[in-house]
């Protein structure tokens, strides 16, 4: 089957309206002609036989790494790490890709005879996954055998019991990970490499660390620095965790990286309109639009939620590369490239979005103020190489409800930091020298972090860093038909109208501007030339 | 000769200088008559000695800022040189004075008595007590003093001034002489010793039927309907109030109905006159003048208001009659008032009564037997009742108060319907309001709904306060009694000019519509504590100086309660998660169904006693495996609890801890299910159950922190941690946790239910509306999550 690449359209009169996310709804919006449309290139063909192609790559590694059954042995101490609830976004329908390649690891450690196998969910400082996430992730026979006999664990990044310090980068970077993980004979990672931003060193160097070392790349100088953190060339960020993976290598950590790349099939077919061209829509969608969008907009916020987070993607798998971290991560990150690359000439005066209901830190929750934000210009904003999108000085309009919502057994420190540290400033490197310590230390956030389903007392202040490059960049940054008093609060600028945001976005870039609208989900990244 | 040359180094015996009438005389007399000494009657107060009272509610008065001015550095030597306190009361027989007292009664030349209580709903046993027997027996005191002193050689006082007021001649149409009620044709001839038996009796009848079990029944039932379970003894404390207000309001209508059944329109004027009538009768011996007989004047002032000169324009002292209509006019709340625009309201001003009280003891008494001195200003300078509304209108009109949001209120138009129509209109929004009351307080509200119905209570008590005007000052604003003054006025002709200035009771110089706007209005204003600038308040707010001292470093200790004061929740809530966490999909359905037949009951018992609620409803924890107990709180905590917290709440509790004081975690829910909690707070004190073996045996290990045990329980760990209640803050929701509130000094109602939050809003006590996180747990059932596919053999996902 042929697929077609990603596209910019030119809106002219024949255009039909375009779709825009809207939170938990979409809606239609008339964009003013000679704007740009960017399409995400159409999903790549799923792997025919996944298991097959896991076996072959846990069997053909890359890099200076034998294979896979050769390492294991009896008697050996073995952990197996797998990315969080985080990726991939929306959560894929059963078999979880973690759940198929961590069977065939347990299957080949079972032949080898391994019988010390702990499993950890790299939650650096996100929230425990609950029970029947983990369950969705690992398979009930994986998650069954470990999870009783305590087998199964989830990072604490706050059990000083259970971290080992590696030592400092020669960038005097403090490195402390996982001590199951670091004393291990062997750390398979299972990897979910949703964005180019995800996996290589960043897996085992932030995934399993403590606040102690995430603090040195997890600050506003770094984030700024990160232009951006899906080109990891050009991401200060990602530098830093490669400093820290090769420290780490060099500490005699041995690391088996197994990495997995998804094709952009984002919606399950009853929505597959909301992955289609506008102009391509036929009678179907259309009537599934019209029905779906009517019936969203009468429905109470938390049925909407109940129903968005239900849904599964059918992401299927589109490479499987197994062996030495960078070796393996340049492919990988040439595959991801591969399916979302689009190109684009030039930058735009203004760049509008439509936010979607989700982001990596509200899978089953609730996407408050502050991760409206972080979507719009911590990822979004950040989907581009070379340049961004939208020059320096321009407007980003986002399209969110930005409910005044919090989840309060997930995000409780989000909740102070909206009331008390947005309140003072949205300054990223004020916040960090004058509020940070005294929520990554408080110990009740611990506490929550610890035993509850809570993100770390700091978590919400990495979101607002994400951010701190787009801050920077841009000249005014508009929401359409969010709360206004929590747009207020984020600093930005609320509007009713997309017609509204663009007459207020022309006080910023003049008359007339040039205007670029990013379609997605499905995920895309621009390269801007 | 002068009036300050005839006082001039008198003695005279004053009684009820604390009041609006007598400051103004003690004051006048120590200003203007030179070397003049001052004995004051002065009730002692109950940690007050006569001394102290009369400097802290006579002399600090800014009546005497004049004087204290005048005199400067010399004003404390010469006053207490001038002035000496007597302990004693009107309404004891013999004044209750002690031989020091009598003797320096013995040693004055003339008395005064102005003492009253000119409430017009005094309860009609205190009315008799001070205003029909009072003036006797400061007659038979002053008889007694002659006596002594003449055994000593002396004379004792030579004159009684008995203050009284207009109101006894006539609430009729028609003139009222200045004569003796003995001669007036008005007047029932009432037998006043019969009236001092019913009233005493009356009171000794009412303080029995009050203990009769049926009536106690009901004030208990009322003082529970006000604060709940709130424990045996604040309510047996409340049930007592109610009890002994329930005698007064009977006293105080018994009063009316026995007035108004002799022709006056209410107990003042009725006990007032039946005084005059027992003084005369004992001591005035009729009208002709006995060798022995008490010289007798009698002063009786019409509605006294403000000063219109002395010692300042618009002095006045406490509020009085005409002030709270004013005031309750000018805030928009009198829609209407009766009285014939045509009428006249006699006014006369607080030193002008003072200058003739003051003219009448320097003239001394007629040597014909008692005289009798009106004075008012009906006849000789009348104030028109449609005038004086109109000026009040104008004069508010150009000088608005303003309600709580800056704006102006403006003033209605009165219509001067008749009295009756008013009554009836006022009645029916009462009954109105009552009725929403007790439906809003039959309602389980919380919070703000609850601040609502505590509103509302407000409203209706401004409505009631309404209505209670009309009743009371009605017949006032529809009299049309004229007063004669012709014995005021040909006392008025015998002064010289120097006297006409310095002591000036024509009520013919009384320019009204220079008086009210100018002189009154103003004054009555100020003393009312309205707000008169426009726009939002500058100064800091109530709730943030309020929260403002909650977070001073300086306090102590912080208490909180649980459920529905940091979290959305309670006993039976957590008890239905975790007792339906194991169960299968019908079991379910039937427990949530048994749940709910029983939550009639629950709800009634929890409303009894949260004592008995709880340890019967722990039974249900009979037998239950302790360590699935302790795993699944945990999920509960996270899946239940937690969503349904309030984050402020939290917030707060952190930000006390922050400021170094003790955070303290009181509940009556289990250890088990708190224990997720413990590191919010330095401690916790809470329920737990019995434990045999590795089961709950669904009794409490001990007596659990709830109710009135709280209050101890909350003592006992001050004492403990030698921290002082004093400087301690409670947190609570319901007036089940009276006690612990009552029991420190900074009390705070979070999200309020209704009984509390009026509680807190009579005591002024900070208000605090936590929510839930907008997004946090929306479940109606409190039903534990159905247990994931494959699941079953371990609910342990951490290692």
């Amino acid at each position: 089957m042929s697929r077609r690449p990603g596209f910019v359209l030119e809106v002219d009169r024949s255009t039909p309206p375009t779709l825009f996310w809207n939170g938990e709804g979409y809606g239609l919006e008339r964009l003013p002609e000679g704007s740009r449309v960017i399409y995400a290139p159409e999903p790549i063909d799923a792997l025919e036989d996944p298991i097959g192609a896991i076996r072959h790559a846990l069997n053909n590694p890359y890099g200076d790494s034998a294979p896979l059954p050769s390492l294991l042995r009896a008697g050996m101490k073995l952990t197996i790490c797998f990315d969080d609830i985080s990726l991939p976004l929306p959560p894929m329908e059963s078999p979880d890709i973690r759940q198929m390649v961590i069977e065939e690891v347990l299957e080949m450690a079972a032949a080898a005879g391994v019988d010390d196998v702990v499993l950890v969910a790299a939650l650096a400082l996100h929230r425990r996954m609950t029970e029947p996430e983990l369950r969705h992730a690992l398979g009930d026979r994986v998650y069954d055998a470990f999870a009783p006999h305590g087998l199964l664990t989830q990072h604490d990044a706050e059990d000083p019991e259970n971290l080992l310090y590696i030592g400092q980068t020669d960038e005097g970077e403090d490195v402390e990970i996982n001590k199951r993980a670091a004393t291990s004979d062997l750390l398979v990672y299972v990897n979910i490499n949703l964005v180019a931003m995800d996996g290589g060193h960043k897996s085992v160097a932030t995934g399993l660390a403590s606040y102690k070392s995430l603090r040195h790349h997890h600050n506003p100088q770094t984030m700024r620095h990160s232009r951006s953190f899906m080109d990891a060339p050009a991401s200060e960020l990602h530098t830093s965790n490669w400093r820290m993976g090769r420290l780490i290598a060099e500490s005699g950590v041995k690391v088996f990286q197994i990495e997995t790349t998804l094709n952009t099939d984002t919606f399950p077919s009853q929505f597959a309109f909301l992955q289609k061209r506008e102009w391509e829509w036929n009678v179907r969608d259309r009537a599934t639009f019209a029905a779906s969008s009517a019936a969203l907009a009468g429905a109470p916020t938390r049925y909407k939620r109940r129903l968005f987070h239900s849904i599964k993607a059918p992401h299927a798998m589109t490479s499987v590369q197994a062996g030495e971290v960078e070796a393996v991560h340049a492919i990988t990150t040439a595959n991801v490239w591969e399916q979302q690359g689009v190109e684009v000439e030039g930058q735009t005066d203004i760049l509008t979005m439509g936010l979607p209901y989700i982001c990596p830190y509200n899978v089953n929750s609730i996407m408050n103020p502050i991760l409206v934000a972080c979507l719009g210009l911590g990822y979004f904003f950040n989907l581009y190489r070379n340049k961004p999108l939208v020059r320096e000085g321009g407007v980003l309009i986002l399209k969110h409800p930005t409910p005044w919502e919090f989840d309060p057994a997930f995000h409780p420190s989000y909740i102070d930091f909206f009331e008390q540290v947005l309140a003072e400033t949205t300054d990223p490197v004020l916040m960090h020298k004058q509020f940070e310590a005294s929520y990554a230390n408080d110990p009740w956030y611990i506490h929550l972090y610890r035993t509850g389903h809570a993100y770390h007392g700091v978590h919400p202040f990495y979101m607002w860093y994400w951010c701190a490059h787009a801050l920077e960049h841009l000249g005014r940054v508009i929401i359409v038909g969010g709360d206004q008093k929590a747009v207020r609060r984020l600093g930005f600028s609320p509007a009713s109208t997309l017609d509204d945001a663009l007459e207020m976005a022309r006080d910023v870039v003049g008359p007339s501007p040039t205007l670029t609208h990013l379609h997605n989900p499905p995920i895309m990244m621009a390269d801007v030339r | 000769m002068g009036i300050q040359a005839s006082l001039a180094g008198k003695r005279i015996f004053i009684t009820g200088s604390t009041g609006f009438l007598g400051t103004a005389l003690v004051e006048r007399l120590l200003r203007t008559v030179p070397d003049v000494q001052l004995v004051l009657l002065v009730r002692p107060g109950r940690r007050a000695s006569p001394t102290q009272r009369t400097a802290r509610e006579i002399l600090k008065n800014d009546c005497f800022d004049r004087l204290r001015a005048e005199l400067g550095d010399r004003f404390d030597a010469e006053v207490s040189a001038r002035i000496t306190s007597v302990a004693g009361d009107v309404a004891r027989d013999g004044l209750g004075l002690d031989e020091k007292g009598r003797a320096e009664l013995a040693r004055c030349d003339i008395a005064i008595h102005s003492a009253a209580t000119v409430s017009f709903d005094a309860p009609l046993d205190q009315a008799v007590e001070i205003n029909m027997l009072g003036p006797s027996r400061v007659a038979a005191a002053v008889v007694r003093a002659r006596e002594e002193a003449a055994r000593e050689g002396g004379s004792g006082p030579a004159h009684l001034i008995a203050v009284s007021t207009a109101y006894v001649a006539s609430t009729h149409q028609g003139e009222a002489r200045e004569e003796l009620l003995s001669e007036n044709r008005f007047t029932i001839d009432a037998d006043w010793r019969a009236e001092v038996d019913s009233a005493r009796r009356l009171r000794a009848d009412l303080q029995s039927e009050s203990r009769r079990p049926e009536q106690l029944a009901r004030f208990t039932k009322k003082a529970r309907s006000e604060l709940g379970g709130a424990g045996e003894h604040l309510l047996a404390t409340r049930a007592e109030k109610i009890r002994e207000d329930w005698v007064k309001r009977q006293l105080v209508d018994g009063g009316t109905a026995r007035a108004q059944a002799l022709g006056w329109p209410d107990a003042y004027p009725f006990t007032k006159a039946l005084g005059e009538q027992a003084l005369v009768a004992q001591h005035g011996i009729g009208t002709a003048p006995a060798a022995d007989a008490l010289p007798l004047t009698i002063v009786r002032p019409s509605i006294i208001e403000s000063a219109l000169s002395e010692p300042v324009p618009g002095w006045i002292r406490g509020f009085r009659m005409a002030e709270p209509i004013i005031v309750s006019y000018a805030r928009g709340l009198l829609a209407e008032f009766p009285g014939v625009p045509e009428g006249i309201v006699d006014v006369i001003p607080v030193d002008m009564v003072v200058a003739a009280i003051v003219a009448v003891a320097a003239a001394g008494p007629a040597d014909e037997g008692p005289s009798v001195y009106q004075v008012a200003s009906g006849v000789a300078n009348p104030l028109v009742y449609g005038h004086l509304v109109e000026m009040v209108q104008g004069w508010f009109t150009a000088h608005p108060l303003y309600d709580d949001r800056g704006q102006p209120i403006s003033v209605p138009a009165w219509s001067f319907p008749g009295r009756g129509r008013v009554q009836r209109q006022l009645e029916r929004a009462t009954q109105l309001m009552d009725g929403a009351e007790r439906l809003m307080s039959a309602l389980p509200l919380r919070g703000r709904q609850a601040d609502f119905a505590a509103r509302l209570e407000d409203r209706q008590a401004v409505a009631k306060r309404a209505l209670g005007y009309v009743q009371l000052y009605g017949a006032y604003s529809e009299t049309d009694a004229r007063y004669r003054v012709d014995h005021l006025l040909r006392l008025w002709a015998t002064l010289d000019e120097h006297d006409r200035k310095t002591f000036c009771f024509d009520p013919g110089v009384i320019d009204w519509d220079h008086y009210v706007p100018v002189v009154h209005l103003p004054s009555v204003v100020v003393h009312a504590r309205v707000r008169t600038t426009p726009g939002r308040s500058v100064v800091e707010n109530r709730p943030d100086r309020a929260r403002r001292a909650i977070l001073a470093p300086e306090r102590h200790l912080a208490a909180f309660d649980l459920e529905h004061t940091l979290i959305a929740s309670n006993v039976v809530d957590t008890y239905a998660w975790l007792a339906s966490r194991h169960l299968g999909a019908a079991e379910r359905a039937r427990f949530v169904a048994e749940l709910l037949r029983d939550a009639p009951s629950l709800l009634a018992l929890d409303r009894r006693d949260r004592g008995d609620f709880l340890s019967s409803f722990y039974r249900r924890y009979d037998g239950a495996p302790i360590a699935q107990l302790e795993a699944d709180a945990w999920e509960l905590f996270n899946q239940q609890l937690l969503p349904r917290s309030f984050p402020a709440g939290f917030a707060r509790v952190r930000e006390h801890r922050r400021l170094g004081h003790r955070t303290l975690l009181i509940t009556g829910a289990l250890d088990v299910v708190v224990a997720p909690l413990r590191p919010l707070f330095d401690d916790i004190i809470c329920a737990s159950l019995g434990r045999n073996g590795d089961h709950f045996t669904g009794r409490m290990a001990e007596l659990p922190p709830i109710g009135e045990a709280r209050a101890l329980v909350l003592a006992d760990y001050a004492d403990a941690h030698g921290l002082s209640l004093e400087e301690s803050i409670a947190y609570a929701d319901s007036a089940s946790d009276l006690a612990m509130l009552e029991a420190v000094g900074f009390p705070v109602a979070v999200n309020p239910e209704s009984r509390l939050a009026g509680i807190a809003r009579r005591r002024g006590w900070h208000v605090e509306h936590w929510d839930k996180a907008a997004g946090g747990s929306q479940r109606m059932l409190p039903i534990g999550p159905l247990e994931s596919a494959g699941a079953g053999r371990s609910r342990k996902h951490r290692a």
